[in-house]
């Protein structure tokens, strides 16, 4: 499973497609506390948050993670943007909200691994 | 020490005669934070009135309790429910909003980190204030302290 | 479903509530943004969350939550549970993370709940 599919399958708008779109997705981790995520998620971790400030990519690039899903049709800050196009992270925004997109990715990971 | 101040004793709360009642809400006390809401909460549904006013109510008086206690040094919630209306006051002394347009975007946030790990500071409480009040009152003044009025129909 | 499920779809501890396990949850919402809470979620809902402190349970009091799932394991202070038995809210731990968490509960059927997002009702 990787980015390309994630959006196709769950008909995410890319707003930061910079980063590789190929790059596998190995797991999900959804939260909003930075201090949290920091600690917790893992390499190739899609991260589902509706945090839009540019922490977020500093975040996820630290922490290798596969892409950024803002949900509840949360748009990424302006220079969260810049940042991601710097860092080579894709954001992908759904409308959904945290626990139903999260149900969906979960699933789509469980089928396809 | 949380301190209970009653401006106006409760009086019945018929249709004609307005209750009344004050909190007091300590600045920086997060231990307390959420008290005044919670009992602004049962009083509304001991009267009786429709559970989504009664929610509406305790939300924006909620909101407006944290921004005190993350932001002021202290102030004082005025509930007042009249036969058509709830009116939830908020009322600080601390150092005010200098921006308010700014402060009330979706996602502008001061709050430390401190107040983000506990789950706020999202920049969104006063625009939940705004959208679960029918009607919407804000100013502040400068090293002072800010203002807010929120007034939800009973019906 | 039952609250009785959701903790055994979870492995989950319960905390506070064993005499509620029969109470019927069909939504939940998940978020540790309190004010996030306080926009979308549902009353009746499930709360998924990271947070433990007071001010979790406090939301929840607000918003007539139907349960509180804390996530990773985590557990609330005593304190906290002081507060959630006075208030009757609750708790259950489990040691999955939120996404995984959601992801059972989405698998079994439980829905997820946007009270004021317009397009929320257009979902399938
Ligand atoms: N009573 C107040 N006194 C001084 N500044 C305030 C007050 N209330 C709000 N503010 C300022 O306005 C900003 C936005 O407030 P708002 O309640 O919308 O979001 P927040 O408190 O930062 O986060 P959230 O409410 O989502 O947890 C705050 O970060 C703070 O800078
Ligand atoms: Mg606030």
């Amino acid at each position: 499973m990787n980015i390309e599919t994630i959006i196709k399958e769950l008909n995410l708008k890319l707003r930061s497609a910079t980063g590789d779109l190929k790059k596998n997705i190995s797991g999900g981790y959804t939260g909003d506390l930075l201090s949290d995520v920091m600690a917790n998620s893992h390499e190739g971790d899609i991260w589902i948050t509706r945090q839009v400030h540019q922490n977020i990519v500093a975040v996820a690039s630290l922490k290798d993670h596969a892409g950024i899903i803002l949900i509840n049709s949360c748009e990424p800050a302006k220079d969260t943007l810049e940042r991601a196009a710097q860092e080579n992270i894709p954001i992908m925004v759904s409308d959904l909200s945290a626990f139903e997109l999260s149900g969906k990715v979960y699933d789509l990971l469980a089928k396809k691994d | 020490m949380v301190v209970w101040k009653k401006l106006i004793t409760p009086v019945d709360a018929t249709d004609k005669t307005p209750y009344q009642r004050s909190f007091y809400v300590e600045g920086g006390n997060f231990t307390y934070a959420g008290i005044v809401s919670t009992s602004i909460k049962s009083i509304l549904k001991q009267m009786g009135l429709p559970a989504d006013v009664v929610r509406k109510a305790a939300i924006v008086s909620y909101e407006s309790e944290i921004n005190i206690v993350s932001y002021a040094k202290k102030g004082v919630i005025k509930l007042t429910v009249d036969s058509q209306t709830i009116q939830i006051e908020a009322i600080d002394e601390g150092p005010g909003i200098p921006n308010i347009d700014l402060a009330m975007q979706e996602g502008y946030s001061t709050a430390d980190q401190k107040i983000r790990e506990m789950g706020f500071g999202a920049g969104m409480g006063l625009c939940n204030i705004k959208n679960y009040s029918d009607t919407f009152n804000i100013s502040s003044e400068i090293g002072k302290g800010a203002f807010l009025k929120m007034i939800i129909d009973r019906h | 479903m039952k609250l009785r499920e959701v903790k055994e779809i979870l492995d989950a501890e319960v905390i506070i509530g064993e005499d509620k396990l029969d109470l019927e949850v069909k939504t939940a919402f998940g978020a540790d943004l309190m004010s996030d809470v306080l926009a979308f979620a549902k009353a009746g809902s499930l709360l998924l969350t990271g947070l433990t402190n007071d001010q979790v349970i406090r939301t929840a009091d607000i918003l007539d939550i139907a349960a509180i799932i804390m996530v990773r394991g985590k557990r609330p202070a005593s304190e906290a549970i002081v507060l959630a038995k006075g208030l009757k809210i609750p708790i259950l731990t489990t040691k999955y993370i939120l996404f995984e968490t959601a992801g059972r509960l989405y698998a079994k059927g439980i829905v997820g709940c946007l009270e004021k997002v317009d397009n929320a009702s257009g979902r399938n």
